[in-house]
């Protein structure tokens, strides 16, 4: 028995949500009095990092068919790996990635499968795992009743501190098949930092009246290292690309600090946004009722309130850098 | 071009969410149900489109019992040609895609499309189940899908930015924001949608993996503290000592 963790690679590089991913996946596997190995494919250069936070050994799939990402053959490759070290606990990050591969895999090992975790799975009474439901309007505590169990974990649900340790990198060679997509081309969007991981989101709503008023937006993300986003009225008209609505239909995101600026906070927006550790409204209409879900809020012109705002960002980061 | 799309039936979007039995059941009492928006206005709109561009027919699927059949004859009066539901209520994703694949199998479809998630669950799993278990390739989070003969291109969402893929068919897409744009249904389109065919084929009893042992609601939000438009200095100092976010 042992603990399987994905971890997925951006750019050759080990993706900040794979560290959460092998520091839960590690957790889980030291409270199951088990090992975590984790499962890498593609090129990667910094594998070893992996052992910091917790695997004691990575599998490294390393060959030229992992260089374009086939969901069917990146899933044979990590139910091979499933069978190589008798896995009963499968980790996944519920990303993009996550999401394609992980629901294959739990259908090839017709294996229960919980996507979205963002709690440790409690084990006192079999294996049941917490995830929002109903767009983040609610939680279920979902219990997986097969041998083997499939887990994806929402980013920025737990701790990631590096516990330390250090893992022996194995090269793995499965067998996997032909690929059945070809990618033909990859566009790049001007940010690195996609919304779903970011910590800090500043997002703005009909209340800034057109497109060519995002820049105070942009400017206080940029101050605050934070991701934009948008509401869907405001993605609808093509102010700001459909990859920034949140909410039920859109997005859904749990960062620390949610900025919601000219945003009315109808029942769709907030259940894609509240379960942010802190709100802050920013809105003209005392009445709105978005300050009913905020922690902080701020009555005023969002053309008056936003650049203030902006110029007490930089003087805090002028004086806490 | 044979299409098939497969929709879930979800709370509307304004419901409001409660639970029976001991926190063990969602309460339906009062709720109206809808077609999954992912599902009705992207994966059906989309594929009634191709329809049009390249002729054929679209199918739509549902896994659930009878109380499903309005929301149906919505995705009838849309324009979907006709209607499939397998006869059981489905309690996990596993056993939905095992019911979806082991129909499927054997209709010869080119095209299967679903909405990347439902607005109840949130899964995002069953257009990857349902691929695996048809052996078929599968693209998921589609923004846009084009066919020409037996090839489907496709943009997808990926981390940070936009990936074009080809495939050839039959296979599974999942449609997200940006593949089409809804369709009301018209008069015409209503009352075309009570003749449809609505077949209803006996489901093939595969179990659920997954039990939901309980449902919560997310602990209340305190009070709201306000700081004056005047003094947003203060904001920042209270996200740094008092929140500790910045
Ligand atoms: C099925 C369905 C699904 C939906 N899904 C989503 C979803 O996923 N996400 C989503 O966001 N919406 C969704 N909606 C839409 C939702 O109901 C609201 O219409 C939408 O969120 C409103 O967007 P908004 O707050 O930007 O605009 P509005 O409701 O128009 O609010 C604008 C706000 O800006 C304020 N304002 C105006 N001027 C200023 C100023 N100068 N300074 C400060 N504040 C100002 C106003 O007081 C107001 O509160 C959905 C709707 C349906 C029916």
């Amino acid at each position: 028995m042992s603990i399987l963790i994905y971890a997925n690679t951006a750019n050759g590089k080990i993706h900040k949500s794979a560290l959460e991913a092998v520091a839960y996946g590690s957790k889980i596997a030291t409270d199951m009095g088990t090992n975590a190995t984790a499962i890498v494919v593609g090129a990667c250069d910094d594998t070893d990092t992996l052992g910091e936070y917790g695997a004691t050994k990575v599998l490294h799939a390393n060959d030229a068919k992992f260089n374009s990402f086939d969901p069917s053959v990146y899933t044979k490759a990590v139910t091979a790996a499933v069978e190589a070290e008798g896995a009963d606990v499968i980790i996944f990050s519920h990303d993009f990635t996550g999401k394609a591969i992980a629901p294959r895999v739990a259908a090839r090992l017709d294996a229960g499968l919980v996507s979205g975790a963002v709690d440790y799975p409690k084990l006192d009474s079999g294996f049941t795992v917490r995830k929002a439901v109903f767009s983040g309007k609610a939680f279920a505590n979902i219990t997986i009743n097969t041998d083997k169990k499939v887990v994806s974990l929402l980013p920025n649900s737990v701790d990631k501190a590096p516990v330390g340790g250090s893992a022996t990198v194995e090269t793995f060679s499965p067998e996997v098949g032909a690929a059945s997509v070809t990618v033909k081309e990859i566009i790049k969007e001007s940010t690195d930092l996609p919304l779903t991981e970011a910590e800090k989101v500043v997002s703005a709503g009909r209340g800034l009246k057109g497109p060519e008023n995002w820049g105070m937006v942009e400017d206080l993300a940029k101050a605050l290292g934070a991701a934009t986003a948008c509401s869907r009225p405001v993605s609808d008209m093509d102010w700001r690309p459909h990859h920034e609505h949140v909410g039920q239909t859109g997005v859904a995101i749990r960062p620390n600090l949610y900025i919601a600026i000219g945003i009315s906070g109808a029942i769709q927006h907030l259940a894609g946004v509240n379960q942010s550790k802190t709100i802050v409204v920013i809105n003209n209409d005392a009445e709105a009722p978005f300050f009913k879900s905020a922690n902080y809020g701020i009555v005023g012109d969002a053309f008056e309130v936003v650049p203030k705002l902006l110029e007490a960002a930089k003087a805090f980061n002028a004086a806490n850098n | 071009m044979k299409i098939l799309v497969c929709i879930s039936k979800a709370p509307d979007t304004t419901a409001k969410i409660a639970f029976t039995n001991n926190n063990t059941e969602f309460d339906t009492n009062g709720v109206q149900f809808i077609v999954n928006p992912y599902d009705e206005w992207y994966a059906l709109v989309r594929g009634l489109e191709l329809k049009e561009q390249h002729s054929g027919s679209v199918t739509v699927l549902n896994v659930g019992t009878a109380e499903n059949d309005p929301i149906i004859r919505k995705a009838l009066a849309i324009g979907a040609d006709e209607a499939v539901r397998i006869d059981v209520n489905p309690t996990d994703a596993l056993q939905a895609a095992k019911e979806i694949a082991t129909y499927a199998k054997t209709q010869g479809f080119d095209l299967l499309l679903l909405g990347k998630e439902t607005i109840d669950y949130n899964g995002s799993q069953i257009g990857a189940m349902v691929a695996e278990l048809m052996d078929l390739p599968y693209v998921s989070l589609a923004t846009k899908l084009d066919m020409n003969e037996t090839t489907a291109t496709v943009s997808r969402d990926i981390q940070g930015g936009t990936e074009v893929v080809e495939l050839s068919t039959p296979a599974v897409i999942s449609a997200a924001k940006g593949m089409a744009e809804a369709r009301i249904p018209n008069m015409r389109g209503i009352m075309a949608a009570r003749t449809k065919p609505l077949n209803v084929v006996a489901a093939s009893g595969a179990s659920a993996s997954t039990t939901i042992s309980s449902y919560e609601l997310p602990p209340a939000k305190g009070e709201c503290h306000y700081i004056d438009a005047d003094n947003v200095g203060e904001l920042i100092e209270l996200l740094h000592n008092e929140a500790k976010v910045i």
